[in-house]
Formats: structure tokens, sequence, C-alpha cells
């Protein structure tokens, strides 16, 4: 009988319970939307209306213009070309950049995982260590390797920046995802005749798509967002969408458009959303898969 | 000149050595059990027949080819492994063609191999199904059938049935034995049970520490085992071994027992050289179905010694009844018919198989040969 009365109040609690989680869920989820609706509303405003008032008032007039200028005609550096060129460059730098490290970083983890040699660990120490270096400290130097090779101040050049850096990263995450993965499977295959290569996109590749979404995410967002390198390296010609953002938001002459302003930033956090929305549930449980074992 | 032969094979990891000059011969058709407790070698050695660890001395030769450098896929083997392997992204049907695709057999015969095995195991309905949507024992089946279809010299097993619960690893047992019986299929097989090394083999080799301690038939291994360490490995419950001494009477030699009151007896012992060692230690080794009540004991015995001795537990298991009581101050146990009465706490006279007792040294536990 007392069973059934506690069951009751569990019931209640819980509800209670529920709604207060609810509620503050819904209020944290406004907080962090309120941002990212400051700036779409305002970008879809004449800049009249923003500086003579409110920044969150819904516009009186609605324009896509600051859209258009950002992407085509908004003064940057000294040519009014808009994101469009930097939004190529970047394009340029991250999907070649992303494809080669996640490659080389299954390839790494395969060898670092089954087909171990003599220091294996004491070389997946050192590829770690990369995640670990301020990249501060490696500018001076990687500006002379990219001009010894002829790279300094190009799309390659970046691309290999991006390459070397993110390759600790993306071994971690194959390394560790491939330990959890049983070893026979590779020896049965080598007893049923598959090469190294063979193994390897016949067995362990197709089982690896957890942690190929995770790879990409997190190497597109860190390359797309990057700054630091871009900034550093890049030559006029090669300048990543971030460094547009910046010299746009920057530059010092004439009126300060925020509403261009806005229409670039969302225009630059777009791709990084839209990989986000589309693989995000791959996301968290890819990082899972990898951390429960290994 | 076998079909396998392993003769003088080493294994080292640095300067451990893990395998200790092993010489194995098997024909063609027969079915060799390596049985060890874990960490005796086993494994690696299997590891090295199939080519995935190296071999630090000796020779391993398949069909009189030296088999020591040459890759896994160029030996015409076959393993299983004790997880299966099954490659979980393919179906059952491409997980058994696996092998024949990778040795560019045209797609034809690779379909009528794949068919023909998945008849001879009744999983041909399974065929496009993954892995993952199958029971233990259908994996266990479709390695098998990735092993069968490739038609090797030799089958290569590791613990294959480990996996599996009880009732189920019998029925594979029986399985594996007639599929070897049908198909006269030369097979290594791994494992820890020694009931299935004594079911399955026509040979056993029983391992310890890296050393192969006896290889024989099953019979040879169970009646007459080299040392005390095969002994008491071989057989469940295991061999009774306790200390004893040799006394000459009458111009044979008896083996003086102490039971439970630590007053001698003595049970006459067949085998004659054994006077040699009148007035010496021994160690005697008794299998508990040869220590009976008197009307239970093997009419074909040539020298069934009676002894008396107090009864300390009884353990009726229904085929059979165990009774505990001390010999030579162990723990012994007699295997006994179901419907035998005996109590607890009485005092029996057993009947004892001397024909199947086997002495060992004490000092080298070594079985002294008759």
């Amino acid at each position: 009988m007392s069973g059934a009365v506690d069951t009751g109040v569990a019931i209640r609690t819980n509800r209670v319970t529920r709604t207060f989680i609810y509620l503050f869920l819904l209020l944290f989820a406004l907080f962090y939307l309120l941002p990212l609706a400051v700036m779409l509303i305002n970008s879809v405003k004449p800049l009249s209306e923003i500086t003579g008032g409110n920044m969150m008032a819904l516009p009186n007039v609605w324009t896509f213009e600051p859209w258009r200028e950002a992407w085509s005609s908004a003064q940057i550096g000294v040519q009014p070309t808009g994101l469009r060129p930097y939004f190529i460059n970047s394009i340029l730098i991250v999907v070649p950049a992303v494809a080669i490290s996640t490659i080389m970083g299954a390839l790494n983890g395969y060898v670092l995982t089954k087909w171990r040699f003599r220091g294996d660990t004491i070389l997946f120490g050192m590829l770690l260590f990369s995640c670990f270096i301020p990249f501060q400290i490696v500018l001076i130097p990687m500006a002379r390797v990219l001009g010894m090779i002829g790279l300094a101040g190009s799309v390659p050049g970046l691309i290999l920046v991006h390459v070397v850096y993110g390759l600790g990263f993306t071994t971690l995450y194959f390394r560790n995802y491939y330990s959890a993965f049983p070893t026979e499977l590779v020896r049965a295959a080598q007893i049923d005749g598959a090469g190294f290569f063979r193994i390897f996109y016949r067995i362990l590749l197709p089982l690896s798509g957890p942690i190929i979404v995770v790879t990409i995410i997190w190497q597109f967002t860190n390359i797309w967002n990057d700054f630091l390198f871009g900034s550093s390296f890049a030559g006029q010609a090669s300048q990543p969408m971030t460094v547009a953002l910046n010299n746009l938001v920057q530059s010092s002459t004439g009126v300060k458009a925020y509403n261009v302003h806005f229409a670039g930033a969302i225009l630059a956090a777009l791709p990084t959303l839209i990989v986000y929305i589309v693989s995000g549930r791959f996301f968290v449980r890819g990082l899972m898969a990898g951390s429960v074992k290994g | 000149m076998g079909l396998l032969d392993i003769s003088n094979v080493t294994k080292s990891y640095g300067a451990v050595e893990v395998l200790h000059s092993v010489d194995i011969s098997v024909d063609e058709g027969e079915f060799l059990v390596l049985v060890g407790p874990s960490g005796c070698g086993k494994s690696t050695l299997l590891s090295m027949i199939a080519g995935l660890e190296g071999i630090t001395s000796g020779e391993i030769s398949i069909k009189g080819r030296t088999m020591n450098g040459v890759h896994p896929s160029k030996r015409n083997i076959a393993m299983v492994f004790q997880s299966y392997a099954l490659y979980p992204n393919m179906t059952v049907g491409q997980n058994i063609t696996f092998g024949l695709e990778m040795h560019g057999t045209p797609k034809p015969e690779r379909e009528d191999a794949m068919n023909r095995v998945a008849e001879m195991l009744q999983i041909d309905n399974l065929l496009s199904r993954k892995p993952g949507q199958l029971s233990g024992g259908q994996r266990q089946r479709v390695a098998m059938g990735r092993a069968l279809v490739r038609d090797p010299d030799v089958f290569l097993f590791d613990e294959p049935l480990s996996n599996l619960d009880a009732k189920l690893r019998v029925d594979m047992r029986t399985e594996i034995k007639k599929l070897h019986q049908s198909l006269g299929t030369t097979i290594v097989y791994v494992t820890h049970d020694q009931i299935e090394a004594m079911t399955l083999s026509t040979r056993i080799a029983v391992m310890n520490k890296g050393y192969v301690q006896q290889l024989g038939t099953p019979k040879e291994i169970y009646d007459t085992p080299s040392n005390v360490f095969v002994a008491t490995f071989m057989g469940s419950p295991a061999m009774n071994v306790f200390p004893s001494r040799i006394v000459v009477k009458d111009g044979a030699p008896h083996a003086a027992v102490t039971g439970h009151d630590g007053v001698e007896q003595l049970l006459r012992f067949p085998q004659a050289n054994l006077a040699a060692w009148d007035g010496r230690e021994i160690l005697l080794g008794i299998r508990p179905e040869t220590i009976t009540d008197p009307e239970g004991a093997d009419r074909n015995a040539a020298h069934i010694a009676s002894l008396r001795n107090h009864i300390g537990v009884t353990e009726p298991a229904g085929s059979d009844t165990f009774v505990t009581m001390t010999l030579g101050g162990r723990d012994a146990i007699a295997r006994m018919r179901a419907d035998v009465t005996v109590r607890a706490g009485e005092i029996f006279d057993f009947a004892v198989n001397m024909d199947k007792a086997v002495a060992f040294d004490p000092k080298t536990e070594e079985r002294i040969q008759p």
C-alpha cells in the first residue's frame, strides 16, 4: 500500500522537476540564441535604423542589400570585391586540408594499432604533442619552411600548414577508435590474402563512419575558423574568409556599416553551422565510440 | 615426413624463450589438439604455423615446403579464431568468399564454392545476413565455412568453442568431429579444455611452460601420462597423485599406501621393474574411476587390490557418486557407481585397479617407465 502512495509522489515530483528542467533549458536556449538573433535582425535593416536607435527592434524596412553588399561589393583591403573571393579561398583551403588530414590520420591510426612496430608509442606520443603546442610558437619556423619550399603566401602552403597541425588530432581520434577494433579481424584478413591497403579500405574504413564524421567536423571547424595561420601565411590572393571578415570590420575609412558586418559575420559562420546541423548527432556518437575503449 | 612438420621450433620474445624446441609431425587427415593451461605457448605455436608470428629458430613445413617467412595467405591454410573474426561490414556470403576474392577466383566459381559450403554447414538461409544478426552458434558455422571454402591443406582452430554456452559447445564439438570424419581434413586445434582434447583428437600434444610434455593418442595420454603434470591436467576429476613407498614382498613390488589412520596398506603393483625401487619413495597416480566398490571393479583387470579407508565426503552427481578420502596425507577422489551404498564417516573396503596405476619419480615427477 505504501508502495502505491510512493509511486504517486514520485510521479508528481517528476512532473515538477521536468517543468523546471524545460524552463531552464528554454532560458539557456534563448540566451544562446540572442546574439544570433541580433545579428540576423540587424543584417536585414538599413544602416540608418541601426545608428538611429534600437538594436533589438525588428526592421521597419526589410532589405537584403547588406547581404548582397557583404558578399560581392564591400570594400575589403583595397578592392571592393565583397567576401566572395575569400569564401572561395577558404573552400579551396579547407576541403583539401580536411580530406588529406583525415585520410592520413586514418592511416596513422591503422598503422599504430594494427601494424605495431618498435617505438610506435613514442611516435604516437610525439604526434600527440602537436595537439598541445601553442601555434604562436611555430609561426616563425613554419614561415621559414614555407619560404624554403616555395609555398609561402599560397593556398597550397596554407593547406600544408593545416594538414601538419591537424594530424595530431586526426591520428588521436583514429588510433583510439581502431584500438578498440579486434586485431583478429586483421589477422583473418591476412590469412584470406588481403594486403595492407586492402585490409584498410575493405574492412576498417567501412566500419569507421562515426569517427570519420567526428574528424571531419573537428577539422572543418578548426580550419575554417582559423585566423592565426590565415593572417600569418596567406598572400593577397589566398586570404581566407576569417581574415577578410576582419579586414571588412576593421576598415577605418568611412562609416561603419554594421548591417554589412553582421551579414558578413553570418556568411563566415554559415558553413560550420551547416556542418554541425547536418552531422552533429554523429559527432557525439563518434566521440563516445572512441572513448569507451582504448 | 608428415603433411605438417614442426621441427626443433623455438620462439623468443627478446631474451625470453616462450617455446622450447618443439618437434611435432602431423600426418594427412590427423586431428592434432594442442592442449595446456593458459600461457603454455599453444596459441603462439598455432600462430607460428599460420604465419602470424615469426619463427625464432627451427623449421615449419607444410607438404614438404618450408614455411619460414612465407606469408600467411600463401601457406594454403585456413584459421578459425576464438572470436570468429567475421567481417562485420560484409554479409555472410561475402565473408565466406572474401578469401577466394583476394586470391582472384572468378565470381561464378566463388558462388559455387559458397553454395557448396553453405549447404554443408546448413547456413544457406543466412547468406545475405550480416554477422551482427547471427547467434553465437551461427557465427561459429560461418567462421568454419570461411575456412572450409578455401579447401586448405591444414585447418587451424584457435579455441573455437570457448565463446559458446555449455550445451552448444557440446553440439558443435560433435559437429566438428563429424566434419573431420567426413572430409578427412588435417586439423590443428588449440584448446585449454582437456575434454575437448580427448574427444576430438586423433593425437594430443599436452603443453606446459613452453614445452611439449607429451605427444600421443588420447588413450596413451590418459593411461600412461609421462609425468605428473600430464597426469593431473588430463582427466576430470584429476588423477589422484600422492606419496607412497615401494615395498618388495614375496618377490613382487607393492605400493605402501597410508589411509586415514596413518597405517600402511600394501597394494600389489604389477609393474615388475619397480622392484628396483625397494624401500624408496614414489608418487603414486591412481585415476578416480579405478577406485571403486568391490562389485564395481573392472572384471577384466588382472590386479585388483583391496584398500580399507574412511569415507570423507560423498557427492552423488547423478551418473556417478564421488567419494572423497585421504590417501598418503592428501585428498583423493574415487568415482563410483551412482547407486553404490556408501555413507560419509564409514570405513569402507575399496577395490583399486592396480593395472591402471602409474608410478612417478618424486624428484623429477617423470613417470617410472615399465
